[in-house]
């Protein structure tokens, strides 16, 4: 019995830590440009089928597969953002950010169909080698579930030394916290909300390359999971990216220590009941201050 | 070919339910409902149960409406102090759970197989005739309900609530009951959307889960846009439109030679998610520009030109501009 909830509590770390990724973007593109990008399910899938093209056609492997994926995902999403939605953002009123989100889930779904018309339907896996799985005081841990894990950390990292240490990514944290202010000190939030798109996007395309390694990749594989990402998004207030990532690991366990309880098929609907009940009890999201991107 | 075009235009009824409801929660209200379907789900399963266990056809309509009304009060109370996107989302999932419900608890909505059998009132009686007798039924209801709508927005409640979406501060500040009158337009807007999925249920006597895909929100943004979101006339007429555009792309995509019916299908979808990113960017207020919808008589024009906006609602952060 504590074997099997210690196993599910790894295996929702390693599920948080896949999902942290495209949570971190969602959290970093509505800080910067505020609006929530519902496209970026559609993204995960563009990641996925592009490290897919380059590992089955050209059998590169793990990292620039990721690499691949990253520049793939990003790159499309600076595209359908420029094409889609900055004509939407250009009109200012109280409804931009609802009506550039509603334009947003019309691009994922034209993005998803796009895919869906040139590769079909089918699921496709990728070559990886296949190792056994890493037994530890009866808990099983897949080696593809370690380099996940080992990635979402290190891509944290990487982000939390960018968001602290250089300068454009102090920036995106000023126009974060007060688009205003950022102008006056000479910052063009213009110029960063491409940067910051292109950012989460690739999270996203990353996020969705290990979890198309770990299981497979189809044109839904980013829709099937846009409330676990929200959730977690939402868990940390939507504009902490620790609470991103502390709201996608939460999310992760919660979800597969219900399994415990309840029917795999109603695990994406845990995510839903936990979004109910932190908003009701903090609606400010469990791992928030008040507003801006905290690190 | 009639039979068809009978159905179709009764389907356009169906989604002038669905278009009217979403006037009043979004362009009215100013909140987003990204679950639509999940309310016409919930007034769909509703209806049909009911009718199932012998309640009269009227009846049960007027459940399914309620059921879904009642729940769309509870998910705009949970999101009463946050900004729109949180109703965005936390509707999006309550779509979501009711899918996974209905495909799942198999003693009550019948699984993926969904229930059959569904009674439609005097279908024995009529005969030949009772595809006509629906249609006019669904049309008899989207006038009544069009009728409603449009008293609605012209009284002193509709003013209120423009004010309300034009700024909730400026609102609150003038005494106006914001959260009563978000969480009842709200009511509102999602017992339509119930209705509608109950008079669904009756019309094709047979619902499953594959009947209530997340699509249907996206046609119904769609229809609501084209006609202009914040009119009544604007749902009527973005409805037909949209129907009629979702078949012309079926028989438009069938004519393309050599598309797998994959490809059709996800033409069809492409089709419509690009025509609704057309439309919001090129005449977001639709064919029916908004007359008058301004919350200040003075001032009447769109909600959405700039200057007025602008100057009211210095505190909204548009981030990125």
């Amino acid at each position: 019995m504590f074997a099997d909830l210690l196993q599910h509590i790894v295996n929702g770390l390693v599920m948080g830590a896949v999902v942290a990724l495209p949570a971190l973007g969602l959290t970093l593109i509505f800080s910067v440009l505020g609006f929530i990008n519902f496209s970026i399910a559609a993204q995960m899938t563009v990641g996925a089928y592009a490290g897919w093209l380059v590992n089955s056609q050209l059998h590169w492997p793990l990292v620039p597969v990721l690499v691949v994926g990253f520049a793939a995902a990003g790159l499309a999403g600076v595209i359908g953002d420029r094409l889609a939605l900055v004509p939407m953002r250009r009109t200012v009123s109280a409804h931009t950010p609802l009506m550039v989100a509603i334009v947003s889930i019309a691009l994922n779904l034209a993005l998803e169909n796009a895919i869906r018309f040139g590769f079909g339907s089918d699921l496709n896996s990728f070559e990886m080698p296949i190792a056994r799985d890493v037994q530890f005081a009866g808990v099983r841990i897949g080696p593809q579930q370690m380099h996940n894990l080992g990635i979402a950390l290190t891509v944290a990292i990487v982000l939390a030394v960018f968001f602290t240490v250089t300068k454009v990514g102090k920036a995106m944290r000023a126009v974060a916290d007060n688009p205003d202010l950022a102008r006056l000190k000479g910052i063009d939030p213009a110029k960063l909300s491409n940067l910051a798109t292109f950012i989460g996007m690739g999270l996203a395309g990353i996020g969705g390359a290990l979890l198309a390694i770990d299981t497979s990749v189809d044109p839904s594989t980013g829709s099937r999971l846009l409330l676990i990402i929200f959730s977690a998004s939402v868990l940390g207030g939507l504009t902490s990216l620790t609470g991103a990532v502390l709201g996608a690991l939460l999310i992760g366990v919660v979800s597969e220590v219900a399994l415990l309880a309840i029917s795999p098929v109603y695990q994406s609907a845990t995510a839903f009941v936990a979004i109910l009940l932190v908003l009701l009890v903090k609606p400010s999201g469990l791992f928030a201050g008040s507003s801006g991107v905290r690190k | 070919m009639t039979s068809y075009i009978v159905f179709m235009v009764t389907l356009a009824g169906i989604y002038s339910l669905l278009s009217l409801g979403l006037v009043t929660i979004w362009g009215q209200g100013g909140m987003v409902n990204l679950g639509l379907v999940g309310f016409y789900a919930t007034g769909a399963y509703t209806s049909a149960l009911l009718s199932m266990a012998g309640v009269p056809f009227g009846v049960s309509l007027v459940a399914a409406g309620l059921v879904a009304g009642i729940v769309g009060v509870v998910l705009s109370y949970v999101t009463r102090t946050l900004r729109g996107d949180y109703l965005a989302i936390v509707s999006l999932g309550f779509a979501e759970v009711i899918r996974l419900v209905a495909t799942n608890e198999k003693w009550l909505t019948g699984g993926s197989d969904g229930l059959p059998g569904i009674r439609s009132p005097l279908k024995a009686e009529l005969g030949a005739l009772h595809p006509w007798f629906y249609l006019a039924l669904v049309w008899m209801i989207v006038g009544l309900a069009a009728l409603c709508v449009t008293r609605l927005v012209r009284s002193p409640y509709g003013r209120a609530l423009r004010a309300l979406r034009d700024d909730e501060q400026v609102a609150a500040v003038a005494g106006k009951p914001v959260l009563k009158l978000k969480l009842k337009t709200f009511f509102l807007g999602a017992t339509l959307t119930g209705i509608a999925g109950g008079i669904y249920a009756h019309l094709t006597s047979y619902i499953a889960p594959d009947g209530f895909v997340p699509l249907l929100t996206i046609y119904i943004f769609l229809a609501a846009t084209a006609g202009g979101y914040t009119r009544v006339v604007g749902a009527l007429v973005g409805s037909l439109a949209v129907v009629a555009l979702l078949e012309s792309t079926r028989f438009a995509a069938a004519a393309i030679p050599g598309l797998t019916a994959v490809q059709i299908a996800s033409l069809r979808e492409f089709v419509i998610a690009a025509s609704l990113i057309v439309i919001m960017q090129l005449k977001p207020e639709g064919i029916f520009r908004s007359i008058n919808q301004s919350s200040g008589d003075s001032t009447p024009e769109s909600p959405r030109s700039e200057t007025s906006s602008v100057a009211m609602s210095p505190r909204v952060k548009v981030g990125g501009l």
